[in-house]
């Protein structure tokens, strides 16, 4: 493993009002690393999410990207220095074509300014031709080139998680996180979607971190797993380790179950 | 990209020769000054629905407190023209000023509230411009302030060009895409990277500003401007227009700016029966169409529609 971790989580958390939501975490992700966080429900997964991106400011402990601290960064500054996410329930821009939902996540490559876009300056035909060139490059990667057209909202589900995807790789991140990328997905698609994600890690170079509820996938391509449960990291370890762990095993399915286990 | 510029210059060649037109009919006085006012008001009411079609229908920012700009544009430009003695087109340029000063200072802590907050933030801003001008008597308060009669056919029609221009050039960009998909989620649209607070701001000072320009063009359109004329349901007349003629389009808004400015024009007589065709418009269009005249297509749209089709799409329309 390589030296240097490209993000280091130590200690953090945050409460709302009395509520401890997420305490003492810790996480370490090296470069090209693919870990996966899992939990039950309610353990306090996607709150990590929102601490990672700037959604959250962590009430306590620090976050560090690339030697920077980025805990109390606005969500758009998180994702300029190379964090970028997909959401649990997809979020994409409906009304917006398919093309168009990659050109936003362009936007802050570009540089033609408000002025130069309404006096109609050359920068701006060049600005605007350099993005649409790429963002239909980019969606040729992920075959949806032929649907560029169209909405976002009429895609079928599966390609409205693969344009997901394809977004968040468009703002050009070194760590992706994914949140439940799975779900609502048949075996099927869920094989694909395992395919998917090895691709976009070998093609970009990607470091990424995954939430997912389907062990499958987790078990299967993840190297590392952390474990969440009432906000508090309980086992980490390669998949082998997590799956014999008594504590995860305790948290997903009881004491009592352990005890008779065991 | 040669096909769309070419679009472009075509739609503002057609638009030069439907003034010229009309500005031949004024000038040889077929047009009687009766109507040259409505085509000025409609001008006007068009840069408003335009301007604040910026701020909710493609910035998804529900303000409606957009008769506050209107009137900090009539008043700065009338204390320019009548107290200071400055020229007509300084007095436009500087009402459009002020009011994007306004639209900067308001819209910076007001846009971090959503939805109804928003709302009644703005509303509140809209009210205190109106109060503040009933009580100052250096502009007549109550009473209201006297204005020479400025703006032609030619001037208001200059004015509107140049809005729905910068307004759709600027939707047209990397900068609109960014509003829109602030409208669309604005959770992703930060997590996309795009400085949401910028742009709403931005978008809002925009439409602050041709609010200006157009207080400037009314003020100089009907001899006299009193506080009265904008308060909220001023306000509610602009929002009318954007939401009748289908958030999300700048046609849209056009059209029915046109269309309720017509309406309104010949029922003036009557102003209660005005009102109450307004309400049963709106009930109409709300139950038969609730995404408004034109939803979010533009009327370039239908021309496209035909291309897009015998390019064959896998999902159709």
């Amino acid at each position: 493993m390589e030296a240097k971790p490209i993000l280091n989580v130590s200690q953090v958390g945050i409460s709302f009002g009395g509520l401890k939501a997420v305490a003492g975490f810790n996480l370490e992700l090296y470069p090209g690393e693919l870990i996966g966080l899992i939990g039950p429900n309610g353990a306090g997964k996607t709150t990590v999410f929102n601490l990672l991106t700037g959604v959250y400011t962590p009430t306590e402990g620090e976050i560090t990207f690339n030697d920077e601290r980025i805990n109390g960064l606005a969500p758009y500054k998180v994702t300029r220095k190379g964090i970028s996410r997909t959401f649990q329930n997809v979020r994409l821009f409906n009304e917006q074509s398919v093309l168009d939902n990659v050109k936003v996540a362009y936007h802050s490559l570009a540089s033609h300014s408000i002025l130069s876009s309404i006096f109609r300056l050359q920068k701006h035909f060049i600005g605007e031709q350099e993005m649409e060139a790429k963002a239909i490059d980019f969606l040729k990667i992920f075959q949806l080139d032929k649907v560029k057209d169209e909405k976002a909202k009429n895609l079928p589900y599966g390609e409205q998680r693969r344009l997901e995807i394809a977004r968040a790789l468009a703002a050009g991140p070194e760590l992706l996180l994914l949140d439940e990328p799975a779900a609502g997905m048949n075996p099927k698609e869920t094989k694909e979607l395992m395919e998917l994600i090895s691709f976009i890690r070998e093609q970009f170079n990607l470091t990424i971190l995954l939430i997912e509820h389907d062990m499958k996938l987790v078990m299967g391509i993840c190297e590392r797993i952390s474990v969440l449960d009432h906000g508090l990291l309980i086992a980490e370890g390669t998949p082998n380790e997590v799956r014999n762990h008594p504590k995860v095993i305790e948290a997903y399915l009881g004491e009592e179950v352990v005890s008779n286990h065991a | 990209m040669l096909k769309k510029v070419n679009t472009f210059w075509f739609s503002i060649v057609l638009a030069f020769v439907f003034y010229g037109i009309i500005q031949l009919l004024i000038s040889t006085a077929m047009l009687n000054p009766f109507y040259t006012n409505t085509l000025i008001f409609i001008c006007i009411n068009i840069i408003l629905a335009v301007s604040l079609h910026l701020v909710i229908g493609i910035t998804g920012q529900f303000s409606i407190g957009h008769a506050g700009f209107l009137a900090l544009g009539a008043y700065i430009s009338a204390i320019m023209t009548m107290k200071l003695g400055m020229p007509f087109s300084v007095a436009l340029i500087a009402g459009g000023i002020v009011a994007a000063l306004a639209g900067l200072v308001v819209g910076v802590p007001s846009l971090r509230l959503r939805g109804d907050y928003l709302a009644i933030a703005t509303l509140g801003f809209a009210e205190i411009i109106r109060i503040i001008f009933l009580n100052i008597d250096y502009v007549g308060g109550a009473a209201g302030m006297q204005v020479t009669h400025a703006t032609t056919w030619t001037t208001s029609f200059l004015c509107l060009i140049l809005t729905i221009v910068v307004i759709a050039n600027f939707t047209n960009s990397r900068h609109g895409r960014a509003c829109i998909s602030i409208r669309e989620n604005e959770i992703a649209a930060d997590a996309m990277g795009i400085n949401t607070t910028y742009y709403k701001v931005a978008a809002f000072v925009i439409g602050s500003f041709f609010a200006g320009i157009a207080g400037g063009l009314y003020a100089h359109n009907f001899y006299i401007i009193q506080p009265v004329n904008f308060g909220f349901l001023k306000s509610f007349d602009i929002l009318i227009f954007v939401v009748l003629g289908g958030l999300g389009s700048l046609s849209g808004a056009v059209v029915s700016a046109i269309l309720l400015t017509i309406v309104s024009t010949f029922l003036q007589g009557l102003p209660e029966t005005r009102m109450i065709i307004y309400s049963l418009v709106l009930v109409m269009v709300m139950l038969y169409r609730p995404q408004g005249l034109m939803g979010t297509r533009e009327i370039t749209d239908y021309f496209g529609k035909w291309g897009r089709v015998k390019g064959g799409n896998q999902y159709g329309g």
